[in-house]
């Protein structure tokens, strides 16, 4: 323990510049952040997912998300060996508190999905909204712009993957930013940053030197419903084919 | 979550477009409808169905200004619908309402019924007293010339105009069809039958409705129903409404021969939390009960007071059957998951802004705004402006 | 001229759609955001003010900024891949007024379980216990440094257990 050295570590410039970029409310405020230098995605990594829920969590605190509502939520998958196409699937309260223990031995396979807004790139959302409340970003990130939305919920009905709903108080359309206000100051998300065994990685495609292009080389990677032809970025490895 | 089987995912849970959403369909398909048949007579030259030919378009009018109201009460912020005219999303199908909408309000019915009234309101403002004449004088535009000539050349505009108004109406109805027939997220919307199964619904009810509306005015004013054109009416509906079940059924068999991924989810919802309001409602009761009493009429002789009861009981059950369509389309493509193995449940809020009282309210409020136009512009012959013309 | 004498009336019905589109291209330019169609069909000022929304995690980096004594020791344990608000839960207002908000230590008994606890569901792989039979209800910092988790490694439970107290 070393509290007189840690609140000497606060008070250096080095440091307190860079939290002061982190707290930076616009990005005029991060001036470093160009939005034509991103296309961000994001990474999920099956087989490492442990269900615990803290992604859950996290998005929630970081993004005021009500209840009963969710930016992203995870779900347990029992595939039977003799039912292939059609999985249980549970979430009880988008797994935001984990899930109940599977025993050993049972029969078929069990699994977590995280699921959140993919970020397509030829979204069914931002087609269909009539105002232009909701669009994708120079930089590759679905948003809705609260202060537009009329709450048709034409969006809500148009994803594929059940990502949007109403806000219950603010009556607008909300989903995942991606955690746009961190992103955009060099953080990763929420819950990435919550994630204890990297089941989420924050990916920009358009950096050269991010791992995901490593990761997509040495991978067998799927988007989910690639019937939709939406151009999602969100990329599973290891997606087992009776994930809908 | 209770009402909930099998697996929604959890922002499904809820069901974002309710009983409104539910009535915007419906009141817009009668407004289409009803124009369909005033163009009958107008275009088509169907002379028996001229009685209705006024009242169709005052019909039309009436609840074509009722039918933004659900839409608008649904929004999560009302007072924001104006974006749609203000910065409307060209891929976006919604954003076309509020343009077509207009087009067909002010381009094409009130400007026919304005043509076709222009002489009878400028008469009036020139007999009636007090506020109905500053009315109809605001409503004559400061212009009096009803000569040969001018009305020559109403009548002209008015046919080119109609003419304008029948593919009007169907943009109007099939786009509303589009909403629903152009989302790839949602197999039981997703359908380029969609437009059209809604256009030839629309019709059915809009004459269906037209037709109850006369029946009952004329009861009402104590005259003659003129069966004439009851029967051509019926007629009419009749053959529509074979084509509309029968594009029906094509998207049902094509969906059951097909099976496709979604085709088990759908199935079972049919059988389930639909069978009352598809198979019973609307199908049995709403469908095929009406298609063979009218089709008794048009084979067999029957007398008058039958004809009518049969037309009134069809009608009736049309309008019900056409409800279920709306209802069975909106509220089931919500039931299931996108995920395929699972299903909600709707609850109908009863007083909320989106509850059943309001939807009731909705209902009837056209038949308010129609009584105020009849009595604006009755859609009769005016004795009396008669005599007084021709005094003049 | 007769003929357009006898259709006044109908330019006086155009001339008010003309004046209705007037005034609706009046109001459309008065109404319609500045930012509207910036980047495309959306109010481009939305970016930046979502972008303003508050951060609440502070960052794996930030924490270790001042904390360098708790991630030398995670750098060389099991967890050194597990960001610090996994555990500790968001502290972005800590690392604002580090004096005045001090974190709650986590209750590790709920913590360890929820990622630990055996389920057939996780990967074979990711170290799994029953807690009652693991350790009989003893709490897990008992035995294990939250930090640097596997027994036996250059730290022992109680050096270092533990971060901020």
């Amino acid at each position: 323990m070393n509290i007189n050295r840690r609140h000497l570590m606060i008070l250096l410039p080095a440091a307190a510049v860079a939290w002061k970029h982190v707290l930076a409310g616009t990005p005029e405020d991060s001036p470093n952040y160009q939005m034509s230098e991103h296309w961000w995605g994001m990474l999920i990594d099956i087989p490492k997912c442990i269900g615990c829920g803290n992604c859950v969590r996290a998005c929630q605190t970081e993004n005021d998300v009500p209840d009963g509502f969710f930016r992203t939520w995870v779900e347990q998958y029992h595939r039977s060996d003799y039912h292939l196409e059609t999985p249980e699937v549970i979430s009880p309260d988008g797994g935001k508190e984990g899930f109940p223990v599977v025993k050993e031995g049972e029969e078929g396979k069990f699994f977590f999905v995280p699921k959140m807004c993919n970020h397509c790139t030829d979204s069914p959302c931002t087609q269909v909204c009539p105002v232009g409340a909701t669009f994708i970003t120079p930089d590759g990130v679905v948003l809705i712009d609260p202060k537009y939305c009329l709450g048709c919920g034409y969006c809500v009905q148009a994803c594929p993957y059940g990502c949007r709903y109403i806000h219950p108080e603010k009556k607008v359309a909300d989903k995942c930013t991606l955690c746009y206000h961190r992103i955009t100051k060099g953080l990763t998300t929420a819950c990435c940053e919550a994630c204890p065994t990297g089941a989420r990685q924050l990916a920009d495609l358009k950096n050269p030197n991010d791992p995901i292009h490593e990761f997509l080389k040495t991978h067998t990677v799927q988007v989910l419903k690639p019937q939709m032809a939406t151009g999602a970025k969100a990329f599973y490895n290891g997606l087992d084919g009776s994930v809908r | 979550m209770s009402g909930v089987e099998g697996y929604m995912y959890p922002n499904e849970v809820t069901l974002y477009w309710s009983v409104l959403i539910v009535l915007y369909p419906f009141i817009t398909g009668l407004v289409a409808g009803a124009f369909i048949l005033a163009s009958l007579e107008r275009v088509f030259r169907v002379e028996a169905v001229k009685p209705t030919y006024r009242l169709a378009l005052l019909t039309a009018l009436a609840f074509l200004l009722v039918a933004p109201l659900p839409l608008i009460l649904h929004l999560g912020h009302p007072f924001r619908s104006p974006e749609m005219y203000f910065t409307p999303h060209s891929t976006s199908a919604m954003a076309m309402f509020g343009y077509v909408y207009m087009w067909y309000l002010m381009a094409v019915l009130v400007f026919e019924i304005w043509l076709d009234y222009r002489r009878e309101i400028v008469l009036w403002s020139q007999q009636s007293k007090g506020l109905m004449r500053t009315i109809y004088k605001i409503m004559a535009l400061g212009s009096s010339n009803i000569g040969e000539r001018s009305l020559h050349i109403d009548d002209k505009v008015g046919w080119i105009v109609t003419l304008i108004g029948i593919p009007s109406a169907f943009l109007l109805h099939g786009y509303v069809g589009f909403i629903f027939g152009s989302l790839k997220a949602n197999p039981w919307w997703s359908s380029p039958l969609m437009p059209v199964v809604f256009i030839f619904s629309a019709m059915v009810s809009g004459i269906a409705a037209v037709m109850l509306l006369y029946m009952a005015v004329t009861k009402l004013r104590k005259q003659a129903i003129d069966m004439r054109c009851v029967d051509t009416i019926a007629m009419y509906m009749f053959y529509i409404f074979i084509i509309d079940f029968s594009l029906e059924m094509l998207d049902l068999v094509h969906r059951v021969y097909e099976a496709d991924e979604s085709f088990r989810t759908l199935n079972f919802m049919v059988h389930t939390k639909l069978y009352f309001s598809q198979i019973v409602l609307q199908i049995f009761v709403g469908t095929l009960v009406p298609l063979i009493l009218l089709f008794i009429t048009q084979m067999v002789k029957l007398p008058e007071i039958a004809r009518k009861r049969i037309y009134v009981l069809s009608g009736s059950l049309i309008l019900i059957s056409v409800f279920a369509m709306r209802w069975n389309v909106v509220i089931g493509g919500q039931l299931f998951s996108k995920s395929f193995i699972g299903y909600t449940t709707y609850k109908m809020a009863l007083v909320t802004r989106e509850g059943l009282l309001v939807a009731i309210g909705l209902t009837i409020l056209p038949l308010f705004f129609l009584w105020a136009l009849v009595k604006l512009l009755p859609p009769w012959p005016d004795k009396d402006l008669h005599e007084a013309a021709a005094g003049d | 001229m007769s003929g357009l004498k006898d259709a006044g009336h109908l330019f006086r019905f155009a001339g008010l759609f003309v004046l209705a589109f007037l005034v609706f291209l009046v109001v459309r330019a008065y109404v319609v955001p500045k930012s509207f169609g910036e980047y495309g069909h959306y109010r481009g000022a939305a970016i930046g003010e979502i972008a303003a929304h508050p951060v609440k995690f502070a960052g794996r980096q930030t924490c270790e900024t001042c904390h360098t004594d708790i991630a030398d020791i995670k750098a060389k344990g099991a967890h050194a891949h597990v960001n610090c608000e996994a555990c500790h839960g968001a502290l972005a207002a800590h690392a604002d007024d580090p004096m005045s908000v001090t974190p709650v230590k986590p209750d590790s008994a709920v913590l360890c379980a929820r990622c630990h606890t055996a389920s057939a569901a996780k990967p074979a792989s990711f170290p799994q216990v029953d807690p009652a039979e693991h350790s009989g209800g003893a709490p897990c910092v008992t035995c294990h440094n939250p930090h640097s988790p596997i027994i036996g490694s250059d730290f022992t439970a109680n050096a270092a257990k533990g971060g901020a107290k």
